[in-house]
Formats: structure tokens, C-alpha cells, sequence
């Protein structure tokens, strides 16, 4: 079996600025984070279409909204924390409400960030960015995924929160993988339980499912990439030939895709949906694949709670 | 600035302020007090200053207001009415459910509006965005905003005030209505931004202060923002809470609260009187 190849989505998403940089409308948006956020390999290519705002993130915000007023495709970056976290309102108030043509690139999601620990952690960002109306929001799985994923984007008319990770993950998509907005991925077909996923958490699904193989349980995995607007008829489907649905998730049970499941299963398929995530506790400082175990965020993990699951459909 | 001119600003101001009181009565609600205040700046704006189509709110070369003090939105909405982007009569339907008119500036439903604002402190981050966006585009719009001396208390505005400075926005004009009142009280009472003129000096603006209700030093002042090369302007206007009804006047309790049958009877009376001056 040929190596796997390991990449973070942060990379991806700098990689697809640069080729959006062709484009005359687009703009970037950083606050003094370019070379995490990768906006820096945008910013090499096209130094004039690159803008500082200096760590102002709620500022950089309405700099965005401005910008797209007059024509611009502006992509606005920083740290999850303080995109979706410090600048939420300017994002409701100035971005979301007058529905403008911002996207905003959160990187360092989630426990992986690793050692710099809780403050930067952000386990909240899909909770808070998905109680606001006009919002879509992207949480890609691998660099395959991040990279056409910012591209389709930069193609719709309107705001967009896009979650990237710090930490390079294994690649789950081929090189022909075509990404569709709202569009959930079946990436493995099976019977007895739905494992649906997000981000580096689909990685994780896929080898709970090769475990539970083995054991003779049969289950289904399901890429959710676009958290809203969330595939109902995917899951729907799962729900109704499965019987029973785990979520995994890098962010917290509450709000996140777990929470937007059930929303939608409760409402229109009722079956047990058991949640994994951050169990509602602030992260900590460490390696981050160390912290993920901890976390209970694996293939590990999720087996067991598919485990569990079919025993209570 | 000459007299048929100043004449007719003063005239259009009255009409503005008329709308306010008309707007605010009928909404039961909004805020008066700074509408009013600001209600020349905003007509000498729409009447003298911007470049603007009534006909084609959209126009991409249109001069843009962003009205960072969000609330004083009848004060804007009655000078828009007057330009002609909607008929005046409209005011009446002021925060009321399926009216153009929201309860603060919505650029998806008044044409004429050139940003959504309300939460203060944000709308001078969007104009400082344009301002950029004309500088990038080799665009020679000019992008003006107003704020309230209240809402300068908010950190953001310095954050934006920061960024036009550094980036020379000379296309920038920021006006902040001093009235001294904002909501729980004066300016000292609560958490005095002062000295409002020697902050944007220091931020980098060209910063010019003027008597916000004499139209010759508004006038002075906005030629002067226009000459200015290399730095954004403030304007400190300084105003009159309420400015125009006699009871209103320097009233803090005037910022959010609408004037009851019998107030607004002598509201419009006393603009009635001073229109019908101005007319003779």
C-alpha cells in the first residue's frame, strides 16, 4: 500500500488563494496571522492584492464588508478563535445580515492547534457561525477537499465560513475528487450504523469502520464537508436504511454537526443519533495527535460508539 | 457659501427634521435626539456634497454615506426621501413590519442605502473598506460616514481610524457628531472620548472642528477635507442634541424615545414656523 499522504487543510487553503489570485476581483484579508493562516502564499504571488489589517480582526471584518461593496471577492483570515469567536458580531452585523460577498478562512480549528492550549482552541466556531442566517459553512476533510472547496467559494455569491486545521491529515480524497457545495459524500456503503463526519474526523470514520469490518458490524460512512446547508436527503437516507447515526466532529456536542443532525433526523427520520466531540470542556496544551486521543477524537473512539449503537437501534 | 444656496439647505434641513419627528411619532419609537443633530450634516451630504443617483441607487461610481450612528437612520431616510429615492410619504410606515424604512439603515431594503449598520462602531470599518476599495480600483469616489460621539467609546473605531490613517485614505471623511449626550448621560458622566480632535490627529486624519449647524463652516469644511492630500479627514461637528425643537434640545432622555400627539403637535408646529420663516 502506497504511503499516505499528509497534508493540512491550512495549506490547501492557501494554495487555492494563489490560484484565485488570477482572478482581478479577489482580495485577502489577513490580521498579522499570514503565516499560519498561509494567506502568506497568496501574499508572495500578489502582494497588491494582499491586505493587513494588523490584529483587529473585528475591523478586518468590516474592512471585508466595505471591500465587497464595490465589487471585491474578499477572502478574510485569521485564527478560528478570533474570526468566528472575537469578530462574531461584526461578521452577523456587517457580513452575514446585508448578505456580502465575504468569505471568511478560519484556520487553527479545533484541539489539534496542539501545544498553544485552550485560548486558541476553538471548539465553538461551527455552534456560533451556524446561528447565523446566511451563512454556509465548509469544514473539509483533507487538502483535496479544502482546495476546491475555497475555490467553489470564491463562485458563490455570499458569505462563507470555511474551517481549516493546523495539523497535516491523511488524505481521504483521490486527486479526481470533485467537491459539490451542500452536498454530503457517501464514502462507504453499509447497513448496520452511519458514521457521519466532519473534517479530520472523516479519516478517523473511515478506519472505525475497517475495525468494525472486522467484526462483523457493516457500517456506512458519510462526508458531511458543508455543515450548512446540511444534505437532509443524505441523512435522511442513512437514517432510514441504517437505523441508528454517530457523528464525529473536532468541535464541541454542542451546536456543532452532531447538533445539526439531530435537528434534522429528530424532525424528519427519528433514530438515535449518538454524538462524538468535545465533551462541552475547554482543550489543553500538548501534541495534538496526543490531544486527540485524549479527547476521545479517533477511530477508537467512534467504533465504540457505533459499537453502542447498534445495540440500542 | 452663497445665500440662495444656504437658503435652501436651510429649508431642506427643516424638511429633514420634520421627517424625524413625522417618522418617529407614527413609529412610536426610534431615536430623535441625534437624528436631529446630525440632520444638517446629512442634508448638506445629499444636497451639496455627494455625487448620487436617486434613479440608479446602485451606481458604482456614487459617492457612498455609511451611517455608522445606525440610529439616527430617520434623519438619513428623510434626506434620501427628499433627494427623491423613494417618496417622503413613506416615512409614516418607519419601523413598522413590511416598510422599506427598518428600525436601523438595511442596504437590502432601502435603496439609497449605502451599508447596513446599527451596532455602533462598525459602520467606519465598512466605509474605511470602500475608501480602500475606490484607492484599489483607481476609483475617484469619495466615501463619507457619521458617527456619534457616543459611539466612538467603541474600540473599533479606533481600529478603523488606525487603518485609514496608515493607508492614507484621503478619500475618507469621517464626521462625528459632538452632542455631548449619549444615552445613560453627558459625555463625562459616562466614559468621555475627549479630546475627540487631538485622537484622529494622532491616528493620522487632517481633523477639522466646526459648528455642526452653520452651513458656511460645513461647507468650509468639507472643500477643506476634499484639498486634503494623503490623510483621511474628521469633521468634529459640534451640535445640539434634539437641535430644532425647542423641548428636545440638549435632552438626553430625546436619544430613543418618540414624542407622544401632543408633542409632536408642537414638534411640528415650531419646524412649521421656522420653514415658513425661511419661505418668506
Amino acid at each position: 500500500m502506497a504511503d499516505v499522504i499528509k497534508c493540512a487543510t491550512r495549506d490547501a487553503y492557501g494554495k487555492a488563494l494563489k490560484e484565485l489570485g488570477k482572478r482581478d476581483n479577489v482580495l485577502v484579508l489577513d490580521a498579522d496571522l499570514a503565516k499560519a493562516t498561509k494567506t502568506i502564499t497568496f501574499k508572495k504571488e500578489f502582494p497588491e492584492k494582499f491586505i493587513d489589517c494588523g490584529i483587529a480582526e473585528g475591523n478586518m471584518m468590516g474592512i471585508a464588508a466595505g471591500l465587497s461593496t464595490v465589487g471585491y471577492t474578499v477572502f478574510a483570515s485569521s485564527f478560528a478563535m478570533f474570526a468566528a469567536g472575537r469578530a462574531f458580531e461584526q461578521v452577523r452585523n456587517s457580513i452575514a445580515y446585508p448578505k456580502l460577498n465575504v468569505k471568511i478562512g478560519a484556520t487553527h480549528a479545533g484541539i489539534s492547534v496542539g501545544e498553544d492550549g485552550a485560548s486558541h482552541q476553538c471548539c465553538e466556531d461551527i455552534a456560533l457561525m451556524r446561528s447565523i442566517p446566511n451563512m454556509v459553512i465548509i469544514n473539509p476533510a483533507d487538502d483535496v477537499e479544502a482546495y476546491q472547496a475555497v475555490l467553489a467559494a470564491a463562485d458563490y455569491e455570499g458569505p462563507v465560513y470555511m474551517r481549516f486545521g493546523r495539523l497535516a491529515v491523511p488524505r481521504v480524497n483521490s486527486e479526481d475528487y470533485k467537491f459539490e457545495l451542500g452536498k454530503g459524500v457517501t464514502l462507504k456503503d453499509g447497513n448496520d450504523v452511519t458514521i457521519v463526519a466532519t473534517g479530520l474526523m472523516v479519516n478517523e470514520a473511515l478506519l472505525a469502520a475497517e475495525e468494525l469490518k472486522a467484526e462483523g458490524i457493516d457500517a456506512r460512512v458519510i462526508n458531511i464537508h458543508t455543515i450548512k446547508p446540511i444534505d437532509k436527503e443524505i441523512l435522511v437516507k442513512a437514517a432510514k436504511e441504517t437505523g441508528v447515526i454517530v457523528t464525529a466532529e473536532e468541535h464541541s456536542i454542542i451546536g456543532g454537526l452532531g447538533s445539526a443532525v439531530a435537528e434534522v433526523l429528530s424532525e424528519e427520520c427519528p433514530v438515535p443519533v449518538l454524538r462524538l466531540g468535545v465533551e462541552d470542556t475547554f482543550g489543553k496544551s500538548g501534541p495534538a495527535l496526543e490531544l486527540l486521543k485524549i479527547f476521545g477524537l479517533d477511530a477508537k473512539h467512534i467504533a465504540e460508539k457505533a459499537r453502542k449503537a447498534v445495540t440500542i437501534k | 457659501m452663497e445665500n440662495t444656496k444656504k437658503l435652501e439647505l436651510k429649508k431642506l434641513a427643516c424638511k429633514v427634521r420634520m421627517g424625524v419627528i413625522e417618522g418617529t411619532f407614527n413609529a412610536k419609537s426610534g431615536h430623535p435626539g441625534g437624528s436631529l443633530s446630525i440632520a444638517d450634516i446629512i442634508t448638506y451630504l445629499y444636497f451639496n456634497e455627494m455625487n448620487v443617483d436617486p434613479k440608479n441607487p446602485a451606481w458604482e461610481d456614487r459617492d457612498r454615506l455609511v451611517l455608522s450612528k445606525g440610529h439616527t437612520a430617520p434623519a438619513l431616510y428623510s434626506a434620501l426621501a427628499l433627494k427623491g429615492f423613494f417618496p417622503f410619504d413613506l416615512i409614516k410606515t418607519l419601523r413598522k413590519p413590511d416598510s422599506m424604512l427598518q428600525g436601523h439603515p438595511s442596504m437590502r431594503y432601502t435603496p439609497g442605502v449605502d451599508m447596513s449598520t446599527g451596532s455602533l462602531g462598525q459602520g467606519i470599518s465598512a466605509a474605511v473598506g470602500m475608501a480602500l476599495g475606490a484607492k484599489l480600483k483607481n476609483e475617484d469616489f469619495r466615501v463619507y460616514t457619521a458617527l456619534g460621539d457616543g459611539e466612538i467609546e467603541e474600540g473599533q473605531v479606533w481600529e478603523a481610524a488606525m487603518f485609514a490613517g496608515n493607508h492614507k485614505l484621503d478619500n475618507l471623511v469621517a464626521v462625528v457628531d459632538f452632542n455631548n449626550l449619549q444615552i445613560d448621560g453627558s459625555l463625562d458622566e459616562v466614559n468621555s472620548p475627549c479630546p475627540i480632535d487631538e485622537k484622529f490627529a494622532a491616528f493620522g486624519w487632517n481633523v477639522i472642528v466646526i459648528n455642526g449647524h452653520c452651513f458656511d463652516e460645513i461647507d468650509e469644511a468639507f472643500k477643506k477635507a476634499k484639498e486634503c492630500k494623503g490623510k483621511p479627514t474628521c469633521i468634529v461637528a459640534k451640535t445640539v442634541k434634539g437641535k430644532g425643537v425647542s423641548f428636545m434640545e440638549n435632552q438626553c432622555d430625546w436619544h430613543g424615545s418618540a414624542p407622544n400627539a401632543e408633542q409632536y403637535e408642537q414638534a411640528m408646529k415650531e419646524l412649521g414656523e421656522a420653514l415658513a420663516a425661511l419661505e418668506v
